[in-house]
């Protein structure tokens, strides 16, 4: 495995993309934190895995533990109170939970890199964007001082922020929203990684910036032929950019998709749920539907399917057996290749 | 203007440790998505769970508890005369460590009186001392720091002015030179003295969270609901902005102990008839290469009631904390 | 910046001029005739009670008083103490002294404080917090002249490590030990405000991004975490000089530093109320100057905050 740590990253992803191997895969991950009310169970069993050039949207409300799967990848969570009872991470077929500390640190920013929600407390606010930016290839390239700025500016270009040149040495407070946001793509975007985390990217911004953003982020992606794992809460955003979708809820998936389908046919009632509602325009003047009740508390996580207090299909199976994510087939049981769902009913769902 | 707004730092010792100190907003559950269900939890509420659980909080508590009855009933804890010692008998006589509650159980002073005998009843003065100009000082000061905090506009501008020029005084040194007008020091003497020149501390600290409280959107929404200043004030931004004034009054305590000690020690502060541990800890200095036990217990006791209260406002300011868990 | 100094300069003239105001007040209007006093316990001679009276000033009335001197002080004459030598001369002699107690001190502040508080904070809530927490604590509940006797008796009386009393105040050893007390309650303030920021910082978002970015811990502790909570610190230590100076008058008490301390304490004495007004004027002056001072590496270390 050491062998393509070491080879450059374009013959790599060439490499890979022929053999197969995902770029990533999270396989049966759990993650829990442990407060003084007692252990909180972020994640419960998620698997997934990206492949190099594909976007997958990882969907859900907060605390569904789409985050907390992100920083685990990452290697950022904190531990404690954060804990990984079980779980492998695999970045090209090595467990990276299993890791030296090093050679960790070394994969993080160079070949994994992630884009915060909030750039305004996610950049350093007394350290200039330019010193953030050359600080990537000052650690990882080891490149002076004087090279790295310029790679700063170059960066800045790149993701076009105006004047670059003039701005290097300004700080993340004297740039607007949209512009910190692109700083936070250049940095993740500095060492041309293989994978990129963005964490609900465009949130924090103006919806005319949104589109912007995620524009240059696809646009880079293509570019790079990156993976890039989307963490998002908004249906809006995921519909041009996805590949596939991963829908999370208490720390589970419930409901894998390629991304057109997912909007066109749902598997799981939850996602159904998100999808009814988002405003449409055709439906102007009806009540906007909304998923009753309130995101489970990850302390005390419903038994069966987590979703059941909030399902409208539920009956008495849901609360007390564990749905399993399961493939999804066809009324006439043809595959649809890449779907999964979490739900006893997911047949009524689908199809009914 | 970035002198008075970032306010909370001072001159003595008091106040610095105000600066960690946030006023407190919100509350943050660590657990994600825990705060939707189960019991809701408030600031005092949640301070009281951590403090319950802190082992520092209940060595200062006790600690209080006891040296508020020695201050109360010192006959209680000892029957010997502290005032009157015995020369011919006991001239540095040393400590008698198994003879508890005794009056040599901490030996006898140069003047032969019995050291455990005025260890306890010097406890008063500094009690009533700290509890005095805190006292003054958070009624004084609390107020017109919150006058400034409320009003703003040219209240706030004479107010802070009065501050500032207080400010600028150093709190020993100020001290020492209002004392030292006086020939007859009474312990009332000496609280006017330190509350003098302390009030600024809480003044400050009081004007920046009602600052703070003042601009919170509940403060907006009641006001727009129709609700008088007195309401507002008293309702409203007060109780918000209680805690970091509460944390700083109890961290003062213990430093205007410290002080009047420090004072009395010098020959500034408290005088005899009245017993101090300064005065006795200053009349020890000279003995103190052969006799360290004359020194040894009153500054003991000084530095044991310092701690307490200093402890107390920590473990509180830390509980009130929700930025430090 | 520089229109801002120069703001800032010209809102310490009315502070400058309340504080010393204030002082002279102190002095002058509280109980007590210095003259008279010089006699003590004897019948002082009405005649010549009055010509020193006049001799230093004191039967004009107080804002005339207060003005002369006032006068006196911008062409930098600070008046005459009562045995007639000049005040300033008196000063000159004992401020390097303090100046140099207060350097050692502030040294050792700045590096034991910032050092136990890094090392705590990134230790948060384990047992090495609990110990700097604790020791701390003691340390602050130790009045300064407890701390001073303390240290004496056991560096300089017993262990004879260092000498007692200071000669020779250019002699940085025997500077130590009272820089050391000198230095002790403001170290324990620095370091547990250096924990409180160390551990509050760690928990930031740029400290995850920082981490993200895979740098190296050093790194990340060294610059980005560093950077961030100096800010708070180097305010406390511009803001602690007031502490400073009344600790010294404690700790020159204590190991004889013939220093500003022990001029001011001796004037206390003596009720001479011209070195008291001078001694205390300059030590506010010193306050502002270096308020001012911090407010301006504020600035430095902290770009959100710009002065226009």
């Amino acid at each position: 495995m050491t062998t393509i740590e070491k080879t450059t990253s374009a013959t790599a992803r060439v490499g890979e993309d022929d053999d197969g191997t995902p770029l990533l895969e999270v396989r049966d991950l759990h993650v829990e934190f442990h407060t003084r009310d007692g252990v909180a169970k972020a994640v419960n069993g998620v698997n997934y895995s990206v492949r190099a050039g594909e976007t997958l949207a990882v969907l859900g409300e907060s605390g569904s533990g789409k985050s907390v799967t992100a920083q685990a990848i990452m290697g950022i969570l904190d531990m404690p109170p954060g804990k990984i009872p079980q779980g492998q991470i695999l970045f090209r077929g090595e467990d990276m939970l299993t890791m030296a500390g090093e050679e960790r640190r070394k994969i993080r920013g160079r070949k994994i890199a992630m884009i915060f929600q909030d750039a305004l407390s996610a950049l350093n606010p007394v350290l200039s964007v330019g010193y953030q930016l050359g600080e990537m290839f000052r650690v990882h390239q080891g490149l002076s001082k004087k090279e790295a700025k310029a790679k700063a500016i170059e960066l800045m270009d790149r993701v076009r922020i105006p004047a670059a040149k003039e701005r290097v040495s300004d700080y993340p407070h004297q740039f607007s929203g949209g512009m910190r946001q692109r700083i936070m793509i250049a940095m993740a975007m500095a060492l041309e990684p293989d994978l990129i985390i963005a964490d609900e990217p465009t949130t924090a911004l103006d919806v005319t910036v949104q589109a912007q953003v995620m524009d240059l982020l696809a646009e880079l992606q293509r570019e790079y032929h990156m993976g890039l794992i989307l963490i998002t809460h908004d249906l809006g955003v995921v519909a041009d950019v996805a590949d596939k979708i991963a829908v999370m809820y208490a720390g589970r998936i419930v409901e894998t998709a390629p991304v057109h389908e997912l909007y066109k046919r749902p598997a799981h009632p939850y996602t159904r749920g998100l999808l009814d509602s988002i405003p449409r325009l055709d439906r102007k003047g009806q009540e906007l539907y909304a998923i009753k009740g309130l995101p489970p508390n990850l302390l005390k996580i419903p038994t069966g399917c987590a979703f059941n207090p909030r399902c409208p299909k539920a009956e008495d199976i849901c609360r007390t057996d564990v749905p399993a994510l399961v493939p999804v087939t066809e009324q006439d049981g043809t595959e649809l290749p890449g779907r999964g769902s979490a739900c006893h009913f997911w047949k009524e769902t689908l199809h009914g | 203007m970035p002198d008075m707004t970032k306010s909370q730092s001072g001159g003595t010792a008091v106040d610095t440790a105000v600066d960690a100190v946030a006023p407190p907003t919100a509350v943050d559950t660590a657990a994600p998505g825990a705060a939707s269900q189960g019991k809701p939890r408030s600031l005092w509420g949640d301070a009281w769970f951590e403090l319950r659980h802190r082992p520092l909080f209940w060595v200062s508590a006790v600690l209080l508890v006891l040296l508020l009855a020695v201050a109360a009933f010192p006959g209680m804890f000892t029957s010997a005369d502290p005032r009157n010692g015995d020369l011919t008998n006991h001239f540095l006589t040393k400590p008698e460590l198994t003879h508890f509650f005794q009056a040599d159980w901490f030996g006898y002073d140069g003047q032969g009186r019995s050291i455990y005998a005025r260890v306890i009843y010097g406890t008063r003065a500094s009690i009533m001392v700290g509890v005095g100009v805190t006292a003054v000082v958070t009624l004084f000061g609390g107020l017109l720091g919150m006058a400034a905090g409320y009003f703003g506009g040219w209240i706030d501008s004479i107010i802070s002015r009065i501050v500032d020029i207080f400010f600028g005084l150093p709190f020993l040194l100020g001290s020492m030179v209002v004392l030292n007008a006086f020939t007859e020091r009474k312990v009332y003497v000496v609280i006017a003295a330190l509350a003098f020149l302390g009030w600024t501390t809480i003044a400050r600290v009081m004007r920046s969270s009602v600052i703070t409280a003042k601009q919170a959107d509940y403060v907006t929404a009641a006001r727009a609901l129709g609700a008088g200043t007195g309401r507002i004030l008293f309702r409203h931004v007060l109780p918000n902005a209680l805690a970091p004034t509460i944390v700083v009054a109890t961290i003062s305590l213990g430093a205007y102990i410290s002080a009047e000690a420090t004072l009395s020690f010098l020959g500034l502060g408290l005088a005899d008839p009245t017993i101090s541990w300064g005065i006795d800890i200053s009349d020890a200095k000279d003995a103190i290469r052969d006799n360290p036990h004359v020194m040894l217990f009153p500054a003991g006791m000084l530095s044991l009631t310092v701690f307490a209260f200093i402890t107390l406002g920590d473990a509180v300011r830390d509980a009130l904390d929700p930025k430090l868990r | 910046m520089g229109r801002y100094v120069a703001r800032r300069l010209l809102q310490m003239i009315p502070v400058f001029i309340g504080t010393t105001l204030l002082i002279f007040l102190m002095v002058h209007v509280l109980p007590g005739d210095p003259i008279r006093a010089m006699w003590g316990e004897k019948a002082a001679d009405p005649a010549q009670v009055a010509s020193l009276r006049h001799e230093f000033g004191l039967d004009q009335s107080l804002p005339k008083q207060y003005l002369d001197y006032m006068v006196d002080l911008f062409q930098g004459n600070f008046g005459k103490t009562f045995g007639g030598r000049p005040v300033s001369e008196e000063m000159s002699m004992a401020f390097p002294v303090t100046l140099r107690l207060a350097a050692v001190a502030l040294t050792i502040e700045i590096i034991v404080g910032i050092g136990l508080g890094a090392w705590a904070g990134l230790r948060a809530g384990r047992a090495a917090d609990t110990g700097v927490l604790i020791f701390t604590l003691i340390v602050i509940s130790m009045p300064v002249f407890v701390l001073g006797y303390l240290a004496r008796f056991i560096f300089a009386d017993e262990l004879g490590w260092l000498p007692p009393n200071v000669q020779d105040s250019m002699n940085l050893q025997q500077l130590l030990l009272p820089g050391f007390v000198l230095a002790m309650l403001s170290m324990a303030y620095v370091a547990r405000l250096t924990r409180t920021t160390f551990a509050e910082n760690l928990r930031a978002d740029y400290m995850r991004t920082a981490l993200a970015k895979g740098l190296p811990r050093r790194r990340i502790v060294g610059v980005h975490l560093l950077r961030n909570s100096l800010i708070p610190v180097v305010t406390f230590l511009g803001t602690d000089v007031g502490a400073l100076v009344g600790g010294a008058v404690v700790t020159e008490g204590i190991f004889n530093v013939q220093g500003v301390g022990n001029l001011l304490f001796k004037a206390l004495g003596q009720r001479e109320g011209t070195t008291i007004v001078g001694v205390v004027t300059i030590f506010v002056l010193v306050i502002l100057l270096i308020n001012l001072l911090v407010d301006l590496l504020y600035a430095v270390l902290d770009p959100r905050i710009r002065y226009a």
